[in-house]
C-alpha cells in the first residue's frame, strides 16, 4: 500500500472506526444503569488502607 | 540458600561490562562501560551479602509474603525526594548559566550537557520515580492484592535507577542522540525497554490477580501510561548503531519524518507520562486526602478515553511552519485545541471532588497543595492548546513563553501533585501518626506557588519580547534586532527566573526536611491550621 492509499484509507474507513468507537464509549458509560455501579467503584480507594490483602 | 541467583547474574553482568569496556570502538562507550563496572561490581558485592544459607540439616523458614509489598514504594518515595531536589537543583544552575554565561564550565558542566541531564533528572528520574511507587501504591490498594513478580518489582526499581545513572552520566560525557527527552543512545534505551516490559509484566500481573471486581480509574491511567510510553521510546529510539560497542547511533527515520516522529514522541510523553500517569495519581490520592469518592466516576471515564483518543494527535504542534505538511500542522492544532474538553472536565472532576469538604482546605495544607496542581493543571492545559494555535505559535514558539509554559505545567501540576501524593504517603508507609509538620507543608506549597509565578510571568514577558523583536521588520523589509539584542534584551528576566526556581527549591529542601523527620518518627508541637485552637494530633488526643 503506497502512501496515498494509507492515507486516504486512515482520514476515512480509520477516521470512522475511531470516531464510532468513541462514541461507543460514552454510550457505554451512560448506558442505563451505569450510574449506580460506577457509584460502588468509585469507593474502591475509600475502603481500608493498609490491613489484609 | 536463598538470594543465591542474584549476584551470580549481576557478577556476570560485570564481566560482560569489563569486556564491553576492553573491545570499545570508542573512548566514550569505553568509559561509560567502566561506570557500569563500577555500579554492577558494587551491586554484587550488596547482593552477596544478602545470601541466606540455612544451618545444616535445616530448611530456610519462607519468606513472608503476604500483606502488602511496601519496601519498593519506600525506597521509591526516598528516591523520588532526591531526584526531584537533584533535578531542581541543576535546573537552577541552568538558570544561572543563562543569566552569567561564566558559570558554563566547559565541557562537563556546560547548558549544552546539564540542559538535558535537567530535563530527565525532573522528568524520568523525579517524576518516574513518583509514577513507579505511586502506581505500586495504588495498584495493590485498589486491587487489593499484593504486587505480582516477587524480585521483579526491585528489578523495575533498581534497574531503572541505573538507566538514570547511565542516561546522566552519559550526558554529561557528551553522549546524546539529540532527540529532545530521548537523548540517550541506543545501549541505553535497549536497557530501558527491558526495564519497562518487566514494569508492565509487575502492574498487568497485579491487576489480574486483583480481589476488587472493577478496575479503578486510576489504574487505567497508570496502565494506559505504562503502553504508551512503551510504544512511543520504541518507535522513536528506533535507530542503527554504528558498532556494538560503541556509543553512535542514526535514526531509522530521516528528515521531516524523524522530525514528526520525535514530536510525536516528545507530546505524547506530556500525555501520557507527565499527564495520565499523574491523572491516576490524582485519581487516588485527591479522594483519599479529601476522604470523598471522586466527584463524578463517569466523568472519569469520559475523561480517561477522551484524553486517550485525542493526545496521540496533538504532537504535530510542535512542527507548525516547517517542512511537515500543512493538513499534519492543521490536525495537530485542531487535536491541541479538542483536548481543551477532557483536560478540563479532569480537573473540575478532581477540584469537585471537594464539593461539601471544602472547608478541609482551611485544615489542610496537603489537600491545599493538591487543589493547586489541579488549579496549575487547568492553566497550563488552557495556555497549551492555546499556543497550538498556528496565529499564537507564530509568536511564541522557539521563545521562552514555551519554557514558561512547560513550567508551570511541570512544576505547577507535576511537583505540586507529587508533593502531595508523597505527604500522604510517606507517614502511612512508615506508620506515623502523621507527618512531622503540617505548617512546614504549608511553607513548601507557598514557597514553590511563589517560585512558579515568578517563573511562568517572566517567561512569559521574555518569550513574548522575544517574539516581537525576531519579527520586527523596518519599512525597508529588514530585521530590525540582531538575535544578540534579543537576548540582552531578557537578561533581567532570566535573572528573576533563576530566583523563582531558586524559591520551588529552597519549597524542595524544607520537603526534604519534613520527610526526614517524620521517617524518625518526630512530631512537632504546632498550632492547627485554620485557626483551632488545639495544639497538635496528639496533644488533643492526650487531652481527651
Amino acid at each position: 500500500m503506497d502512501y496515498s492509499a494509507f492515507r486516504q484509507f486512515a482520514d476515512s474507513w480509520g477516521l470512522l472506526y475511531l470516531f464510532l468507537l468513541f462514541v461507543g464509549v460514552i454510550a457505554f458509560t451512560f448506558r442505563p444503569g451505569s450510574k449506580k455501579t460506577a457509584e460502588e467503584i468509585a469507593q474502591i480507594p475509600l475502603k481500608e488502607d493498609n490491613d489484609d490483602v | 540458600m536463598r538470594n543465591g541467583t542474584e549476584p551470580i547474574i549481576l557478577g556476570a553482568a560485570t564481566l560482560l561490562a569489563v569486556l564491553g569496556a576492553a573491545f570499545a570502538q570508542d573512548e566514550l562507550f569505553r568509559i561509560h562501560a567502566w561506570i557500569l563496572v563500577a555500579i554492577l561490581a558494587a551491586t554484587t558485592i550488596v547482593l552477596m551479602r544478602r545470601v541466606e544459607f540455612a544451618p545444616a540439616g535445616q530448611t530456610l523458614p519462607p519468606k513472608d509474603t503476604s500483606g502488602y509489598m511496601d519496601d519498593v514504594i519506600r525506597y521509591g518515595t526516598i528516591a523520588t525526594v532526591f531526584w526531584g531536589v537533584t533535578g531542581f537543583l541543576v535546573g537552577v544552575v541552568i538558570a544561572a548559566q543563562l543569566a552569567w554565561p561564566i558559570l558554563n564550565i566547559e565541557p562537563w558542566f556546560n547548558f549544552g550537557r546539564l540542559r538535558p541531564l535537567h530535563t530527565s533528572a525532573v522528568i524520568f528520574a523525579f517524576g518516574g520515580n513518583a509514577l513507579i511507587c505511586t502506581s505500586f501504591y495504588v495498584v495493590q490498594r485498589t486491587c487489593r492484592a499484593r504486587l505480582f513478580g516477587g524480585s521483579l518489582v526491585w528489578f523495575v526499581f533498581w534497574g531503572y535507577q541505573l538507566f538514570i545513572v547511565m542516561a546522566a552520566t552519559g550526558y554529561l560525557l557528551g553522549t546524546t542522540q539529540s532527540k529532545e527527552y530521548a537523548e540517550p543512545e541506543w545501549y541505553v534505551d535497549l536497557w530501558l525497554t527491558i526495564v519497562w516490559m518487566a514494569y508492565l509484566i509487575v502492574y498487568l500481573g497485579t491487576i489480574v490477580r486483583r480481589k476488587e471486581p472493577h478496575i479503578y480509574v486510576a489504574n487505567w491511567f497508570y496502565l494506559s501510561f505504562i503502553i504508551t510510553v512503551a510504544m512511543l521510546h520504541l518507535v522513536n529510539n528506533a535507530a542503527v548503531p554504528v558498532s556494538f560497542l560503541g556509543v553512535k547511533s542514526y535514526s531509522a527515520f530521516a528528515g521531516v519524518q524523524d522530525a514528526l516522529t520525535q514530536w510525536w514522541y516528545g507530546h505524547n510523553a506530556v500525555g501520557f507520562f507527565l499527564t495520565a500517569g499523574f491523572l491516576g495519581m490524582m485519581y487516588y490520592f485527591v479522594p483519599k486526602q479529601a476522604n470523598r469518592p471522586v466527584y463524578s466516576y463517569r466523568l472519569s471515564i469520559i475523561h480517561f478515553w477522551a484524553l486517550i483518543f485525542l493526545y496521540i494527535w496533538a504532537g504535530p504542534h510542535h512542527l507548525h511552519y516547517t517542512a511537515l505538511p500543512d493538513w499534519a500542522q492543521t490536525l495537530g492544532m485542531v487535536f491541541s485545541i479538542m483536548l481543551w474538553m477532557p483536560s478540563w472536565g479532569g480537573m473540575i472532576n478532581g477540584l469537585m471532588t471537594l464539593q461539601g469538604a471544602w472547608d478541609k482546605l482551611r485544615t489542610d495544607p496537603v489537600l491545599r497543595m493538591m487543589v493547586m496542581s489541579l488549579a496549575f493543571y487547568g492553566m497550563s492545559t488552557f495556555e497549551g492548546p492555546m499556543m497550538s494555535i498556528k496565529a499564537v505559535n507564530s509568536l511564541s514558539h522557539y521563545t521562552d513563553w514555551t519554557i514558561g509554559h512547560v513550567h508551570s505545567g511541570a512544576l505547577g501540576w507535576n511537583g505540586m501533585v507529587t508533593f502531595g501524593a508523597l505527604y500522604y504517603l510517606v507517614p502511612k508507609l512508615w506508620n506515623r501518626e502523621r507527618l512531622y509538620s503540617l505548617q512546614l507543608v504549608n511553607w513548601h506549597l507557598w514557597l514553590a506557588t511563589l517560585g512558579i509565578v515568578i517563573y511562568a510571568a517572566v517567561m512569559w514577558v521574555a518569550g513574548i519580547t522575544q517574539g516581537l523583536m525576531w519579527r520586527e521588520y523596518d519599512d525597508q523589509g529588514f530585521l530590525v534586532n540582531s538575535f544578540v539584542e534579543t537576548v540582552s534584551a531578557i537578561h533581567p528576566e532570566y535573572v528573576m527566573r533563576t530566583v523563582g526556581g531558586l524559591l520551588y527549591l529552597t519549597g524542595a529542601l524544607v520537603m526534604v526536611y519534613n520527610v526526614w523527620r517524620t521517617i524518625r518518627g518526630d512530631v512537632r508541637q504546632e498550632k492547627a491550621m485554620g485557626g483551632l485552637s488545639t495544639t497538635s494530633g496528639t496533644a488533643a488526643a492526650a487531652a481527651q
